[in-house]
């Protein structure tokens, strides 16, 4: 998902005939067959899930057509289903998980390469690390003792108190809520928006803040100026290998979201996740146009997440382009 | 983990492949039909997963016969039963007709144990005092037509209880559930406007509330929240120690939730000669009978195939009746059936 440094490889020993990447053992050949079948297997195994995917979704797409994505009913009794809600649900708890998460994590991330003493810098990077190994059902059962009783109580009274004036914080205080849920996922994508943009920010040369140090630039204007532009394509990756995270957790979302097919303007609200009705109801979904109507909101989940990759891409490959070296070096 | 799940998948799939037109079978006789070492597969509701569990481990220990079971939901049991891929379902609602024509007609419900789902509220005013509903007092709550705690209609049902003048906040299941399935079942028969605008189901379109998922999402949601109210399994009210609502019975009584309310509701169950066992035991006539009581069954073939593992399976469901097996499940706070439903139960499994 995200560009990595590509270490560029440069044939020392140029010697005659065939060039060295060419040549080859019969260990070697054996070698890169078994490669070359897990690099094949990957999109073989996404073919059979699209398709299988569609053949279960069938069903639906036949009586629903494409007004499933804009209709907001999800009546298992009456077999009227549309998934609006849940696309607006899995976008916005995303959405608001990446405007916490990434500030944050960023500004870890900046702290621990540029500015933290370096007995530090390894450790806190380990513990925050550590956050991504937690299972997410852990993060869904604290989120239901701990999160939202504090938030309920002070944070969301607090929210209302001072930015009330904004539709976002207005209504009843519930607990379980969109905010509760993004909240939730900022924590759980932090790790690796943190992580890979370290790694970025540690990949640019000493020579370019070297560079602005020497004309004059203090340690934050070097940050701002040389060290995050240089780094920012790959700091995109880094987001949006969070968002990809973001888009399809299921287990903690679904216990604190609230579990609500509407779509409110409030973030108190409850609302709903693709991932999180399919994980509810597909166990004890009985009947047949309920089970397809399931499947149908799996397939537009994964067009979803290939629809915010290809933009990422997009975006990525419009960065790099702006600023050459920079988004060459990752 | 997963390919031996399959591969016993599998070879449940090729044994009703291979027997599946048989003759018609020749009478079980008891445990004694049995041979040790023979394993049978299930997979269903997972309400009674508990009770199951301890029955096929006392079941094994006894006899020598393994039976597998996987509590993945009722809906997964229905369909890997049509499907062939175990050997018994098991559900918390029956089936529907169209099901049972999917799966060719050839299957009994078999009633095991009882499950009741209780009203459950947080209202710290209350104290101890248990709260009184009738059924379209609680339908109304969760349509949304009662709003408050001090409606006149919730206080005409509650003479002298201090009720707050506090907004009511509905909590429901989001995950689909037998629990749900029950608690629909019995709204839609006391109240017209559930039935024509919600229904009954697993999962059903709420008209108002906050969604928990399971059990305990559901019980934290109340817990946290003065003034909410939410439905919740018998066993886990029991367990958890939280507040039961009396809900009044077509009988005029307003009966508290127990072991003992729920069997009398069973026992006022009317089985017509030919039943199915598909029988609805909410709102049931009788008196002392807990309104929203059910039966959860095990979906078993009709016309079983010959062989050592349809005797089996007919084995374990003699000895299941047996009082032994349905003192356990009391012991697990499963109401157990009662003697006459477990009598004609008997009479059937030995007709069929």
């Amino acid at each position: 998902m995200t560009a990595l440094p590509e270490r560029a490889v440069t044939p020392t020993a140029a010697g005659s005939g065939t060039p060295l990447l060419e040549r080859g053992s019969g260990g070697d050949r054996i070698f890169q067959t078994v490669l070359t079948l897990g690099a094949v297997t990957i999109p073989v195994l996404l073919g059979f899930l699209v398709l299988e995917l569609w053949t279960g979704a069938r069903l639906a797409i036949g009586k629903f057509g494409l007004g499933f994505v804009t209709s907001s009913t999800w009546d298992p009794v009456a077999e009227q289903f549309g998934a609006l809600p849940l696309i607006f649900g899995t976008l916005l708890s995303s959405l608001v998980a990446l405007v916490i998460a990434v500030p944050l994590s960023l500004g870890v991330a900046i702290y621990l390469t540029e500015f933290a003493p370096k007995v530090i810098r390894e450790p806190v990077a380990f513990l925050i690390g550590l956050l991504a190994a937690i299972p997410s059902v852990v993060y869904g059962l604290w989120g239901i003792f701990v999160l939202i009783p504090i938030l309920r109580t002070s944070v969301f009274p607090l929210l209302r108190d001072t930015l009330g004036f904004l539709p976002l914080f207005q209504g009843p205080i519930y607990g379980p809520s969109m905010l509760a849920a993004g909240i939730i996922l900022a924590i759980m994508v932090m790790p690796y928006i943190m992580s890979v943009s370290r790694e970025v920010l540690l990949a640019v040369p000493d020579t370019q803040r070297e560079a602005a140090l020497a004309l004059g630039a203090t340690r934050w204007e070097t940050v701002v100026t040389t060290v995050v532009p240089y780094a920012r394509s790959g700091i995109i990756g880094a987001v949006i290998l969070g968002l990809g995270r973001a888009l399809g957790e299921t287990m903690a979302v679904t216990m604190l979201i609230g579990n609500r097919h509407e779509i409110a303007a409030s973030l108190f609200a409850p609302g709903y996740t693709m991932s999180a009705a399919i994980a509810n109801e597909f166990s004890e979904a009985v009947g047949d146009m309920h089970l397809s109507a399931l499947a149908y909101v799996a397939f537009l989940l994964f067009v979803v997440t290939v629809l915010v990759n290809a933009g990422a891409r997009l975006l990525i490959w419009r960065v790099s382009r702006g600023s050459a070296a920079g988004g060459k070096a990752l | 983990m997963p390919g031996r799940t399959l591969l016993a998948a599998l070879a449940a799939l090729a044994t009703v492949a291979a027997g599946g037109r048989g003759d018609p079978p020749p009478p079980a006789n008891g445990a004694t039909a049995s041979k040790p070492g023979t394993a049978l597969t299930g997979a269903g509701a997972t309400f009674p997963n508990p009770i199951y569990s301890k029955w096929f481990d006392a079941y094994a220990k006894e006899t020598g016969v393994r039976i597998n079971y996987q509590s993945i939901g009722s809906g997964g049991g229905i369909r890997q039963f049509t499907e062939g891929t175990v050997d018994f379902g098991a559900t918390d609602g029956p089936m529907t007709d169209e099901q049972i024509v999917a799966a060719r007609g050839d299957v009994l419900h078999v009633p095991t144990v009882l499950g009741a789902v209780v009203a459950t509220y947080n209202l710290p005013e209350l104290g101890k005092q248990a709260l009184r509903f009738d059924g379209p007092t609680l339908a109304d709550i969760f349509l949304g037509r009662l709003t408050r705690w001090n409606d006149p209609r919730i206080a005409a049902l509650n003479p002298g209880v201090a009720l707050p003048a506090a907004d009511i906040l509905v909590v429901h299941r989001s995950d689909g559930s037998g629990t749900t399935y029950i608690f629909t079942d019995f709204l839609s028969k006391v109240s017209p406007e559930w039935k024509t605008r919600v229904g009954h189901a697993t999962s059903v379109e709420w008209p108002v509330g906050l969604g928990g998922k399971g059990n305990e999402g559901m019980t934290q949601q109340v817990k946290q929240s003065e003034g909410a109210i939410g439905y919740v399994e018998l066993i886990y009210a029991i367990s958890n120690g939280l507040p039961a609502a009396e809900i009044r019975n077509p009988a005029g009584q307003f009966v508290a939730p127990t072991l003992k309310s729920v069997s009398a509701a069973a026992e006022g169950a009317q089985f017509g000669a030919d039943t199915d066992f598909r029988v609805s035991i909410t709102n049931a006539e009788g008196t002392g009978a807990y309104p929203i009581s059910s039966f959860t069954w095990l979906l078993v073939h009709r016309q079983h195939p010959q062989g050592p593992k349809a005797q089996a399976l007919r084995a374990f469901l003699a000895w299941m009746l047996e009082p032994s097996a349905q003192r356990m499940a009391a012991e697990l706070h499963y109401a157990p059936l009662p003697v006459r439903v477990i009598e004609l139960i008997q009479a059937r499994l030995r007709a069929s």
